[in-house]
C-alpha cells in the first residue's frame, strides 16, 4: 500500500516527533550542509547572478499575468506537433485521465520520471487501485517507493535517509519488485547506485508506457523540458511507446530563449552544478525517434486558487530547486515530513495553504513553521518574498479564526487599545505585576513554541512622560 | 474534458492578475570572465569543464586515430554508428561497427559497448554537448543505451555560454543536453558518477 500525507498532524505535533529522531537530524544536517556549500560556490561564480534572478522572477510574473494566453498557445503548439492535450481541474480528474490513458494501452506497468506533481496528486496510489503498477526510476524516488516511505525534499525525496538505511531498503525490497539487490551489497554510494542501475535496467528495456512531469513548458513552441542527472529520465522519455506528461499549469515559460535564464539558474541553485547532466526537450512526437504517442495533462489542483491571492501568487514562480529548504533553520531540524506535504520547507509553508486553503488545521499551521529569518528570500532563484507571503497568510489565518489563541489575544488587545483610559490602566498594571510573575509564564497555545518576553517595570508611555514630556 | 478546460480558463480570468512589466535581460550572454572572441580561451574552458565533470577529452585534428584510441582505452569491442557519421571517424578502428539501419532493438543497443556521434552544438561554460537527432547524431535511444558515448565536436560548434547555443538550436527537434556522464547525488548529496545513462563520456575536440 502506498503511504500518503492524508490525515497528517499539524506542524507543531509532527515537528516535535521528527526533531526527537537523532538519526534524522544527523542525516539532514549532513546532506543540507553539503548542498549549501556547493550551491554557494556555484552561485558566486556568476557575477550576473542577481540579474539572472531579476529576469527569472519577471519572466514568471509575465507568465502568471498572461497564463490563459500562454496555456492556449501550449495547447495549440503541442497539438500541432502530434501530441494530445488534456485538462484536469483537480487531483482526482488528473488521476482519472492518466489511468484511462494507461488502460487504453492495455499495459499493467508504467515507468515514472520523478515528478512532484504526481506525488502531490497521489498518482501512484490511483494507478495501483486500478491494478497498474507505477515504478519510480529516479534513485531517490525509488528509495522512497521501495521503503514505503514519503518524500521529504523536492529535489532529493530520500534526503532523510543515510546510506546504511538505503542499503537495508534495497536488500529487503528490490527482490519483491524485480531483480534483487546484488549479493553482499555494501553501503558505498557507488555500489548502491549500481544496484539501482541493474534493478531498473530490465524495467526500462521492457517499458511501453512512461509517466513524467516537466520542469518547463515553452508556450511559443509547445516544447517540454525535463532536467535530471541519472539518465532515468532519458530512458523513460525515449524508450516507451506512450509518454504521458503531467504538468502544473504554472510551469509555462513564454519563449524558447527564456530557457537560457532558467537552465542557468536551476542546477546551480538545486544541486550546485552548472548544468545537470541531462536536459531533455521534446515537442510532440518525432517519427522514428522516441514515443509514438504523447499526452500532456495540464493540471490546476489549486493553482488558480493561489493565482487569485495578490500576495501569495508569487509562490507560483517556484521552479522547485529546493534551495529554500536546504537553507531553512526550521527544515534543517524537522526535515520534510513535519510539513505533511510533498512540498516541505519554506515553499511548502506557503504553497500548501495557497493551493488548499486554510480550512484544515494542518494547512493553517504551516505559515507558522518559520522563524521569519528570511534566509529563503536570499537564495530563491525567482525572488519569492517568502516572509511577505508567510505574514500575509498568518493574517489570513488570524482573520479566519484558524489560530484561536492568537485571535482571542489580538481581539482583547484591540478592544483595550480602542479605549485610551483602559489601555493606560492595562500597561500600568502589567508593569506592576510583571516582576511578580514566574519567568516562564505559560499561556496555553502561545508559549508552547514561543518564549514570553519579560514585562518591563515601566511602560514606554510613562517613561516618555517622565523624560521627553517634561521638556515639551 | 472541454468542461475542465473552460473551468480552468475561467478561474484564471477570475484571478484578475494585473499586467506584468517586460522582463529585464541584464545577465551575461557569454561565459563570465572570458572574451567570447578569444576562441582558444573558449575551447580551453570547454575542455576544463568537461574534465571537471568526469568526461575524457582528446584535442586533435585527426579524428580517426583519436576515436580508435578512446575506444581501445575503454575496452569497447562493438560500436553503433548512426547515419551521417563520416567514414573517416571510424577508419582507424578495427572493432565491430553496427549501423542503426534498420533500427536496432533496445536489447541490441543495450548489448553494444559504445556509440559514436557528432553533435548539434556545445557550451564551454557548462561543458555541455547538445544532440538534436540530425545527421551523425542518431535517434535518442542509440545514444542512451550503450555504456560509452564518444562525441566528436568541431571547434566552431562550441559557444561560450548557453544563450549562444540555444539560439542556434531547433526546438522542434528532440534535443538532449549532455553535461558530463550520468551521475547522482541522491545518497547523502554525494556525487556518484554513472547511473542509467552512459557511464562514460569521451569527447574528441576537432580543431
Amino acid at each position: 500500500m502506498t503511504r500518503s500525507f492524508l490525515g497528517w498532524p499539524a506542524f507543531p505535533e509532527a515537528a516535535e516527533r521528527e526533531v526527537g529522531n537523532r538519526q534524522l537530524r544527523e542525516n539532514l544536517g549532513r546532506a543540507t550542509g553539503t548542498i549549501r556549500g556547493k550551491r554557494a560556490l556555484l552561485a558566486a561564480e556568476r557575477p550576473d547572478w542577481e540579474q539572472l534572478r531579476d529576469s527569472a522572477a519577471a519572466i514568471k510574473d509575465q507568465v502568471l499575468a498572461g497564463l490563459e494566453q500562454y496555456l492556449l498557445q501550449v495547447e495549440e503548439k503541442v497539438t500541432a506537433a502530434g501530441g494530445t492535450v488534456h485538462w484536469a481541474r483537480d487531483a482526482a480528474e488528473a488521476n482519472r485521465i492518466v489511468t484511462d490513458l494507461v488502460r487504453a494501452t492495455g499495459e499493467r506497468e508504467v515507468v515514472k520520471v520523478k515528478s512532484m506533481l504526481t506525488e502531490e496528486i497521489g498518482l501512484d496510489a490511483a494507478l495501483e487501485a486500478a491494478g497498474i503498477s507505477a515504478r519510480e526510476t529516479d534513485l531517490a524516488a525509488a528509495i522512497v517507493q521501495l521503503g514505503d516511505d514519503l518524500p521529504s525534499h523536492v529535489v532529493v525525496p530520500a534526503l532523510h535517509r543515510n546510506r546504511t538505511e538505503i542499503r537495508d531498503i534495497f536488500v529487503r525490497e528490490m527482490g519483491r519488485h524485480g531483480r534483487p539487490a546484488p549479493e553482499g551489497l555494501t553501503d558505498d554510494p557507488a555500489e548502491l547506485a549500481d544496484a539501482a542501475r541493474l534493478h531498473l535496467r530490465e524495467k526500462f528495456l521492457g517499458a511501453k508506457v512512461a509517466v513524467s512531469g516537466a520542469n518547463f513548458v515553452v508556450a511559443e513552441t509547445g516544447t517540454l523540458v525535463v532536467v535530471e542527472s541519472e539518465g532515468n529520465g532519458r530512458m523513460c522519455l525515449t524508450l516507451a511507446d506512450t509518454l504521458i506528461s503531467v504538468v502544473g499549469i504554472e510551469k509555462t515559460v513564454p519563449t524558447w530563449a527564456d530557457l537560457e535564464v532558467f537552465l542557468q539558474l536551476l542546477a546551480r541553485n538545486a544541486t550546485g552544478e552548472r548544468m545537470s547532466p541531462y536536459t531533455s526537450t521534446w515537442t510532440g512526437t518525432t517519427d522514428g525517434d522516441g514515443p509514438r504517442a504523447f499526452h500532456l495533462v495540464l493540471v490546476d489542483n489549486g493553482r488558480t486558487r493561489a493565482l487569485a491571492d495578490p500576495v501569495g501568487r508569487q509562490a507560483l514562480r517556484c521552479i522547485r530547486c529546493g534551495a529554500c529548504m536546504n537553507t531553512c533553520p526550521v527544515y534543517r531540524r524537522t526535515g520534510g515530513h513535519a510539513y505533511g506535504s510533498v512540498y516541505p520547507g519554506p515553499i511548502g509553508a506557503i504553497l500548501n495553504p495557497l493551493l488548499k486553503g486554510l480550512d484544515e488545521e494542518q494547512t493553517a499551521s504551516l505559515p507558522y513553521a518559520s522563524t521569519l529569518c528570511g534566509a529563503c528570500n536570499e537564495v530563491c532563484p525567482v525572488r519569492i518574498r517568502f516572509t511577505d507571503v508567510l505574514l500575509d497568510l498568518r493574517a489570513q489565518v488570524a482573520d479566519g479564526g484558524k489560530h484561536p489563541v492568537e485571535r482571542a489575544a489580538l481581539g482583547a488587545v484591540g478592544a483595550v487599545m480602542a479605549r485610551p483610559a483602559a489601555w493606560k490602566a492595562a500597561v500600568k498594571g502589567a508593569g506592576l505585576v510583571g516582576p511578580l510573575l514566574p519567568a516562564r509564564t505559560p499561556v496555553p497555545g502561545w508559549t508552547d513554541n514561543r518564549a514570553l518576553p519579560d514585562v518591563p517595570r515601566e511602560s514606554f508611555r510613562s517613561w516618555w512622560k517622565r523624560n521627553e514630556g517634561e521638556r515639551a | 474534458m472541454t468542461a475542465a478546460r473552460e473551468e480552468i480558463l475561467r478561474r484564471i480570468r477570475a484571478a484578475a492578475v494585473p499586467p506584468a512589466p517586460e522582463p529585464p535581460r541584464h545577465y551575461l550572454r557569454h561565459a563570465p570572465g572570458l572574451d567570447p572572441d578569444d576562441r582558444e580561451a573558449v575551447l580551453a574552458l570547454f575542455v576544463e569543464r568537461l574534465e571537471e565533470y568526469g568526461a575524457e577529452v582528446l584535442r586533435t585534428d585527426r579524428p580517426g586515430p583519436a576515436v580508435a584510441r578512446v575506444l581501445a582505452a575503454q575496452g569497447a569491442r562493438s560500436l553503433v554508428v548512426p547515419d551521417g557519421v563520416p567514414a573517416e571517424w571510424t577508419a582507424d578502428w578495427d572493432g565491430r561497427v553496427r549501423t542503426d539501419r534498420p533500427p536496432l532493438g533496445k536489447a541490441e543497443l543495450d548489448a553494444t559497448d559504445a556509440v559514436l556521434t557528432g553533435c548539434a552544438a556545445a557550451v564551454a561554460d557548462s561543458g555541455t554537448l547538445v544532440l538534436d537527432g540530425g545527421p551523425g547524431q542518431g535517434r535518442r535511444a542509440a545514444t542512451l543505451l550503450p555504456d560509452l558515448h564518444v562525441c566528436v565536436v568541431r571547434a566552431e560548434q562550441v559557444r561560450s555560454a548557453l544563450p549562444g547555443a540555444l539560439a542556434r538550436l531547433d526546438p522542434a527537434r528532440p534535443l538532449t543536453f549532455v553535461s558530463g556522464p550520468s551521475a547522482t547525488a541522491d545518497i547523502e548529496m554525494i556525487r556518484v558518477k554513472g547511473v542509467h545513462g552512459p557511464r562514460r563520456l569521451a569527447v574528441v575536440l576537432l580543431s
